[in-house]
């Protein structure tokens, strides 16, 4: 036990001094080779990258803002435009950073015009006035006080430009590319317009808005889709490469989710199949179940048929063939045993049978992966249920007998391994469905079933009552790791297959044809 | 809520000026509420008939546009069989400088010219695409069966 209180003190010690050491950089595993005696161990855990781990960093809203703000300072001398008007144009280009310094350079007025940046505007910048005579046609207002209209010339009264920016900004969510209320009209409300016009809580959620269109233009950066989450992902991994990566992220708010889909993580299947494998699921799982469990076939047309009424003679309706749906003979042989069959593998009704259970098999083939997919996702929810029940005895066993809060974080450990592993699981189900069979299948499902016997072993043991669970700790801890181990050499065996072309998923095929 | 100025000076001008080939009349209860009729343009397979349409104000008009809706069965490639039109104005190019008279020449506009490659209903735009002169028999077939007043 006290090996145990040792590992895990010095393992938080050590990530202490892992986040401390973060700022400087790639260099902190070179600081930890001299920490020897634990190093070995480390990185049999955690080591520094595995095959099916990709490159990601988490941006808080201040990093987005950072890096917009980097980028524009770095552009802003290149095109000798002051930081707010090279802001401007990058948004113009949707953070193209390429084709803004292309085109500008290229025909620099025309940008500068287009983007509502002309020397015109910049000697007369956007004012609010009163015009003698204007009648608005929004609101059919004569000779308001106040009237504004951009370079374009389509003038409205302030009070409507306000109240429309508002609907756009609030409702609709525009920021960076409001057009002119005015019909037909393509300019883009500017900033220095929307300054002049907006204010308050509506400038805020516009700045908002702005940083969101920069994450949204960026190819490589993402939101985390957990609700109310505000970080985004910078990932390098693009739409192409789906097929061959399958680019789980975790964001610091704990979710982890796919880079590519922005589904939970869903590895090691690619997003295609995931896709395809959803959409089959949502559409035939339970009518297959049910054709599976309610209905046989014709053993001559192969017609589907549901048994309605208690004779067994049936004659199908489709091809006129006369049958015994115990049996599935043909009816003829059965004499003059009419309405109950008690021939014992008479051979027509052994063919037909065979026959049946060919015909049968897609489907077959298709229920066996749904129900240990399904099973996963169901498994894994008792998992948690019966995990947060545990806690809280676990917390009760901790004011008791007065042990620490970290002796029993091995549970939560664990609990955490289960549910990754059963959501890995999950996916491997979906996988091997499309997964057409070669050498490497074998491996592939070699893994999957010592990750399966892992997993069950593990999960028993939280069903253990609690008093018991104490004496369980080593061996709960060994199991979590193992679990965490086979979940890692399934992963990676896999990703390197996938990036290598090696395996034959059908949806890859459907594709590329 | 009082009506706005604009939905009177709209009102005003519809019932003052009227365009050829099209009505707008509100109903009495409901000012924002308008029943429309508009004639098939010549040269088009609705020539001949008069088209029903309802049309409703929401309360941010003119910042969102109106609500229409073809009340008439009409064979269109752009309109499907609960009447609702497929109309760049109508939806993202809004402009609330835009008004009932000019959305409503508009759609005048989408019966002289259908676009099959914007579809709404999918089955009609396909026979469209596949068969534009047997498509332009049946919009005929409908107009005289449903449109004639």
């Amino acid at each position: 036990m006290d090996s145990e209180d040792e590992f895990n003190s010095s393992q938080v010690s050590e990530d202490e001094f892992m986040m401390d050491a973060d700022s400087d950089a790639e260099d902190d595993y070179g600081v930890d080779h001299d920490d020897v005696g634990f190093e070995s161990q480390h990185t049999d855990i955690k080591p520094a990258k595995h095959a099916y781990e990709v490159d990601f960093k988490v941006c808080s809203p201040e990093d987005i803002e950072a890096q917009q703000a980097r980028q524009v300072a770095d552009t802003s001398s290149l095109l000798e435009q002051p930081p707010e008007a090279t802001a401007i144009l990058f948004r113009h280009f949707r953070w193209n950073k390429e084709r803004l310094i292309d085109k500008y350079m290229d025909n620099r007025d025309a940008v500068l015009e287009a983007a509502g940046l002309s020397e015109e505007a910049a000697s007369s910048p956007p004012r609010i006035e009163k015009v003698p005579g204007f009648v608005c046609d929004i609101c059919c207002d004569e000779d308001p006080e106040e009237t504004f209209a951009m370079k374009c010339g389509h003038r409205f009264c302030v009070d409507c430009y306000k109240q429309y920016l508002r609907t756009k900004i609030k409702d609709e969510g525009e920021a960076a590319r409001i057009r002119c209320p005015g019909d037909g009209c393509n300019k883009i409300v500017d900033s220095k317009s929307l300054n002049l016009l907006i204010t308050g809580d509506l400038k805020e959620r516009y700045d908002e808005l702005l940083t969101r269109t920069y994450v949204d233009d960026k190819e490589n950066l993402k939101w985390c889709p957990a609700p109310e989450c505000v970080y985004a992902i910078d990932c390098k991994v693009r739409d192409k490469e789906l097929m061959r990566v399958v680019p789980t992220v975790h964001c610091d708010c704990g979710h982890d989710f796919c880079f590519g889909c922005t589904l939970d993580d869903h590895q090691p299947a690619p997003c295609a199949l995931v896709k395809k494998w959803l959409k089959k699921c949502a559409d035939d799982s339970e009518t297959a179940n049910w054709i599976s469990a309610h209905t046989k076939e014709c053993p001559k047309c192969h017609s589907t048929i549901e048994k309605n009424g208690g004779c067994n003679h049936m004659t199908c309706r489709k091809c006129r063939h006369e049958f015994c749906w115990m049996c599935m003979g043909i009816w003829s042989e059965h004499g003059t045993s009419w309405y109950n069959c008690n021939r014992y593998e008479e051979k027509s009704g052994h063919e037909a049978r065979d026959a049946q259970a060919k015909s049968r098999q897609a489907l077959e083939r298709y229920l066996h992966y749904y129900q240990r997919y399904a099973n996963h996702e169901q498994s894994a929810k008792l998992d948690k249920d019966i995990y947060l029940k545990t806690e809280k005895k676990m917390q009760q066993l901790q004011n008791t007998t007065g042990m620490s809060w970290i002796e029993v974080q091995f549970l939560d450990s664990a609990s955490q391994a289960l549910q990754q592993c059963r959501r890995t699981l999950k996916w491997t189900y979906a996988f091997a469905y499309y997964l057409a069979r070669n050498n490497l299948t074998q491996i592939f499902e070699d893994n999957q079933k010592d990750l399966e016997m892992a997993v069950e072993n593990l999960s028993e043991m939280f069903e253990k009552p609690v008093d018991q669970l104490q004496g369980l700790k080593v061996e709960m801890m060994d199991k979590t790791a193992y679990c965490t181990k086979r979940r890692i050499i399934l992963l990676d065996d896999t990703a390197v297959n996938l990036r290598e072309g090696m395996l034959d998923l059908d949806v890859i095929h459907e594709r590329e044809c | 809520m009082a009506l706005p100025k604009r939905i009177i000076k709209e009102t005003e001008r519809l019932m003052a000026e009227p365009v050829k080939g099209i009505s707008a009349v509100p109903h009495e209860d409901n000012l924002r509420y308008f029943d429309v009729t508009i004639d098939g343009p010549g040269q088009s397979p609705y020539e001949g008939g008069v088209f029903k349409l309802e049309l409703f104000l929401p309360d941010d008009y003119p910042m969102t546009p109106p609500k229409i809706r073809f009340l008439t069965k009409i064979y269109h490639p752009n309109i499907d069989r609960l009447g609702r039109i497929c109309l760049d104005v109508l939806k993202s190019n809004w402009s609330p400088a835009l008004q009932i008279r000019t959305i409503l020449l508009s759609i005048q506009a989408l019966l002289g010219a259908p676009n099959p490659d914007d579809p709404l209903a999918n089955d009609v735009a396909q026979k469209w695409k596949e068969d534009e002169k047997g498509a332009i028999e049946t919009a005929r077939q409908w107009t005289e069966q449903y449109a004639k007043p």
